[in-house]
């Protein structure tokens, strides 16, 4: 089946058409519906060329689909997906130039691990294909197993195979699919910080696509983080651990204390709210609520905790009346429960610097924070939405 | 004592396993009979003589050559046209699919006898009575094997994880490549094992070839025939060869996969 | 979800073809011919030609007629099935559970018997039940038979054939049950104070009911309609069902009344298996 069309038009080679000026790869409206289920909804996103991108969210969320949209897999329901300026919405998967390292790599299982990397190239019929092969092996440290099968490598091996059978093809955009799910933990910390070296070192666009908030935020540039279909926010991993837009986003990645509250003014680049009767102020740029009720966020290592009465260090924000009802001792910290005089329990994390006692189950305490790190968010969001996804 | 009881279930699987040999060893045994009347069939005295002229009875080699053609015409026909329509079933949807599952079931629950009836009726019917003989052997053949093909095959397909098509067509592989290069090399086995069946029921049939054979003989039907006036011991001869050749290929592909799994567990 | 998505298109069609064609002509039709046949007028002949006169009383005559030989047949593939069922459920539990990394080879051995030709194998026991064998002696040795008893020609005799023939049809889909079940199982069940033949009861035994339900299935139908092992293992007074068809469809030039017994034989063996399955219930093998 080698017809002329297929040989000159080689897909990972495809110049740039003058449609559009932007480079990347652009997903515009793109949604996808299975009956009446909507796995994907009128998704717009952008992914700048040579950006390491993550998607991350909980499984069902969408970000699976939207990646097999992206490799031809799965055709989208409306929506298009330009790459390079070039409408590739309805191209068949072996003419886009775009790569997948599959969950479970799906690498031939009758194949060895040499034609297993050559096999792209030999299907577009790329002249110096052991040449190419070699040096790919070699970037994955994979040079001896070359004439092995694929049943007979290491999990962590085979996740190699995988990437270097995909990036060997120099594509547009290469799609990673949970690639480090089946590994265990150890090997997946060193696989994360390989794989973030061989894209700075091949310079390629990456998509990733993750549930594991700790992998996407030590891996990619920006993270893209997607809940029931859509994208709640996007960002770098700081921006959206520290300004987070949303409960889910609050709650998904790392953990979070909601406190109910009530906008009482707005002064300038202060946002001032009462929140059971105690005055707390929040950066304005901060504050992501257009109505007087909202969520009143701090992460729980921002909080400082001391006896009630002792004058705390942050100038503010401070909550007195709280008593202790767990105590978890984790070595580098210590983590609390406070009950606070509302009922509700906060969470605070305080450094074992050992400038400070130990506070035990019954002490009374009081809680304080730097209004920058507080953020506030809107009230018609449900408070432990992500809280049960994050792993 | 203790030893018997932890292991009574293994002795006695093992005993059920040796009942199941007893009449190949007497099969083997008699290869190498020298009867001395062929009336009374009783191990008399050993011989290679019915090794070294197995068609001493030429109707029986005869017969042979019958079931050995009608048994690779079948098998050829059966494993392509049963392979297709194992994949249209676990590939496609399609109106009709779980009408042609249960199509595809019912031959191999209805008894021989019933089929092999039946076809026959059909045939005289249709004005071919005079006709019986290697092609409605074949035609026969063809249609009980069939469903042995579709579902050893459709169960090898069905095993098979379909990533492996789109890791194909991901890396560049138009549909056609993906089906010589991956898809068909992958379900191989699967279809030489279902080969591998179609032969050994097409060659074993008596019941429904023996009614839709006309004057032509298969060997079952030689065996039968003979059974009566007293068996040569080529028979047995044949019995031999046909575990023998069967076992090595199943052991060749035993030991293959065995080699797959050591290789696996020293990685 | 998606991954399970399957294909559509026309090219399934074109794939399915040759083989519904072959099945519909040579396996669906000749069933319409069978019903035809088994209402002609009897006294035709293949020479003159049949008569279709919707003579329903050619089931009455085949039922009056051969009642003993269709009676047989249930009845010996009925005890064989049993007798497959005890030694295969144990071999098929012992290879399961206790045979180790042997449990492929064991797998093959159990098949290996099964490739030399079906009828050798049958002539092979007609050796060994022999009146002059050394079974037949051994037993007379042990009075469990008398001086001048014999096994050949005997109904135990061709039960017991019948029994080895299709007893791989009981093992593999008793063994592809058995194997699947968690052996963690077993051993919470005792470790919740079962002993282990309440154990295989409340566990093992139910959990491998499918086997238990498509094996003595494949194994019933196909031996119900065997004439092989009661006509070289028999006597004439173990005629089968199977045997009387042939002959009434060949040599004896009764089409009709083959085509009647057929149909019982068929609508019998459907009616036990559906009240069977119902009773097993375990509807969703179907």
């Amino acid at each position: 089946m080698s017809s002329p069309a297929e040989t000159t038009d080689d897909p990972a080679k495809a110049a740039p058409a003058s449609r559009s000026s932007y480079d990347g790869l652009r997903l515009s409206a793109l949604s996808k519906s299975y009956g009446s289920f909507h796995a994907v909804q009128s998704l717009d996103l952008d992914v700048p060329k040579g950006s390491f991108f993550a998607l991350l969210g909980p499984s069902g969320c969408g970000k699976t689909t939207t990646l097999r949209m992206v490799a031809g897999l799965e055709t989208p329901t409306s929506g298009t997906i330009t790459l390079a300026g070039q409408d590739i919405t309805a191209t068949k998967p072996y003419r886009r130039p775009v790569n997948t390292v599959f969950q479970n790599y799906a690498l031939f299982p009758h194949l060895d691990i040499y034609e297993n990397v050559a096999f792209g190239l030999r299907r577009r019929k790329v002249g110096g294909v052991d040449a190419k092969v070699k040096e790919m092996l070699e970037l994955v440290e994979l040079e001896a197993q070359a004439r092995k099968k694929p049943a007979q490598l290491s999990g962590g091996q085979q996740q190699r195979v995988a990437l270097a059978r995909a990036l060997i093809n120099e594509p547009e955009v290469l799609l990673l699919d949970e690639p480090l799910g089946a590994l265990d933990l150890k090997l997946r910390r060193s696989m994360q910080i390989e794989i973030k070296r061989i894209q700075v070192e091949v310079g390629l666009t990456f998509i990733h696509v993750t549930h594991d908030q700790e992998e996407a935020m030590t891996m990619a540039d920006t993270v893209a983080v997607m809940n029931a279909g859509v994208i709640e926010q996007m960002g770098s991993p700081g921006e959206l651990y520290e300004n987070p837009r949303s409960t889910f986003v609050a709650n998904f990645l790392g953990q979070s204390n909601l406190i109910e509250g009530t906008v009482t003014s707005t002064a300038g680049d202060v946002v001032t709210v009462d929140m059971h009767g105690i005055q707390v102020s929040v950066p304005a740029a901060r504050a992501h609520t257009d109505g007087g009720k909202g969520w009143i966020g701090i992460r729980p290592e921002k909080v400082l905790i001391g006896a009630a009465g002792t004058e705390l260090d942050a100038p503010g924000n401070t909550v007195p009346g709280g008593v202790v009802t767990d105590v978890s001792f984790i070595g580098v910290s210590t983590q609390y429960l406070v009950k606070m005089p509302w009922g509700q329990e906060l969470q605070v994390f305080a450094q074992n610097t050992g400038r400070d006692r130990i506070f035990r189950v019954g002490d009374p305490v009081e809680l304080s924070w730097r209004p920058e790190y507080a953020f506030l968010l809107d009230h018609s969001q449900d408070v432990n939405a992500g809280a049960e996804e994050a792993v | 004592m203790a030893w018997l009881k932890e292991r009574a279930v293994l002795v006695l699987g093992l005993a059920v396993l040796v009942y199941m040999f007893v009449p190949i060893f007497v099969v083997v045994l008699m290869s190498f009979n020298d009867p001395s009347t062929r009336n009374v069939y009783r191990f008399d005295g050993f011989t290679l003589d019915n090794w070294l002229n197995p068609c001493d009875d030429p109707a029986m080699c005869d017969s042979l050559g019958l079931s050995i053609r009608i048994g690779f015409l079948a098998t050829a026909v059966a494993t392509i046209i049963g392979t297709m329509a194992a994949f249209a079933l676990v590939r496609w949807d399609f109106f009709g699919r779980s009408s042609s599952n249960v199509l595809i079931f019912l031959p191999m629950a209805a008894p021989e006898i019933v089929m092999g009836s039946s076809l026959l009726t059909l045939f005289v019917q249709g004005g071919f009575a005079g006709q019986l003989g290697f092609w409605t052997i074949f035609i026969a053949h063809v249609m009980f094997c069939l469903s042995f093909v579709v579902v050893t095959v459709r169960s090898r397909l069905a095993g098979m994880n379909d990533t492996l098509e789109q890791a194909a067509s991901d890396l560049y592989a138009t549909p056609s490549q993906t089906f010589w290069r991956v898809t068909f090399p992958l379900v191989l086995p699967g279809i030489l094992g279902a080969a591998l069946l179609s032969f050994s029921l097409s060659f074993d049939d008596f019941i429904i070839t023996n009614l839709n054979s006309g004057s032509d003989v298969t060997f079952p039907m030689y065996v039968w025939g003979v059974a009566r006036v007293g068996l040569p011991m080529q028979v047995n001869v044949v019995g031999t060869l046909m575990l023998v050749i069967s076992l090595t290929i199943v052991l060749v592909g035993e030991v293959n996969s065995r080699r797959r799994a050591k290789a696996l567990a020293t990685r | 979800m998606a991954d399970t998505d399957r294909r559509k298109g026309l090219t399934a069609y074109l794939l399915m073809a040759p083989a519904v064609l072959v099945l519909a002509l040579f396996f669906v039709i000749p069933f319409y011919s069978l019903v035809a046949a088994s209402l002609y007028e009897p006294g035709g002949s293949d020479k003159e030609g049949w008569e279709m006169t919707y003579h329903v009383g050619n089931y009455v005559d085949a039922v009056q007629d051969y009642w003993e030989p269709l009676w047989h047949a249930i009845a010996y593939s009925a005890a064989a099935t049993l007798i497959c069922l005890v030694l295969g459920y144990v071999l098929a539990y012992a290879i399961a559970f206790k045979s180790g990394r042997w449990k492929s080879l064991l797998l093959v051995l159990v098949i290996a018997p099964f490739f030399t030709s079906f009828l050798v194998r049958t002539l092979s026991w007609q050796l060994i039940l022999a009146d002059d064998g050394w079974i037949v002696d051994t037993f007379q040795f042990l009075h469990l038979l008398g001086d001048d008893g014999r096994l050949l020609g005997t109904h135990f005799a061709v039960v017991m054939g019948l029994a080895y023939n299709f007893l791989p049809f009981m093992v593999l889909p008793l063994f592809a049950s058995i194997d699947k079940i968690d052996h963690r199982l077993i051993e919470a069940s005792g470790d919740l104070y079962s002993n282990p033949v309440v154990g295989f009861f409340k566990v093992t035994w139910p959990l491998s009911l499918p086997g238990v339900v498509s094996g003595t299935l494949l194994t019933f139908i196909p031996a119900a309609g065997d004439y092989i092992n009661a006509e070289l293992l028999g006597s004439t007074e173990t005629n089968v069902i199977g045997n009387v068809i042939q002959l009434q469809a060949t040599d004896a030039g009764h089409p009709n009344t083959a085509a009647a017994l057929s149909m019982i034989l068929m609508v019998g063996i459907l009616v036990m298996v559906l009240v069977y399955i119902r009773k097993a219930g375990t509807e969703e093998l179907l």
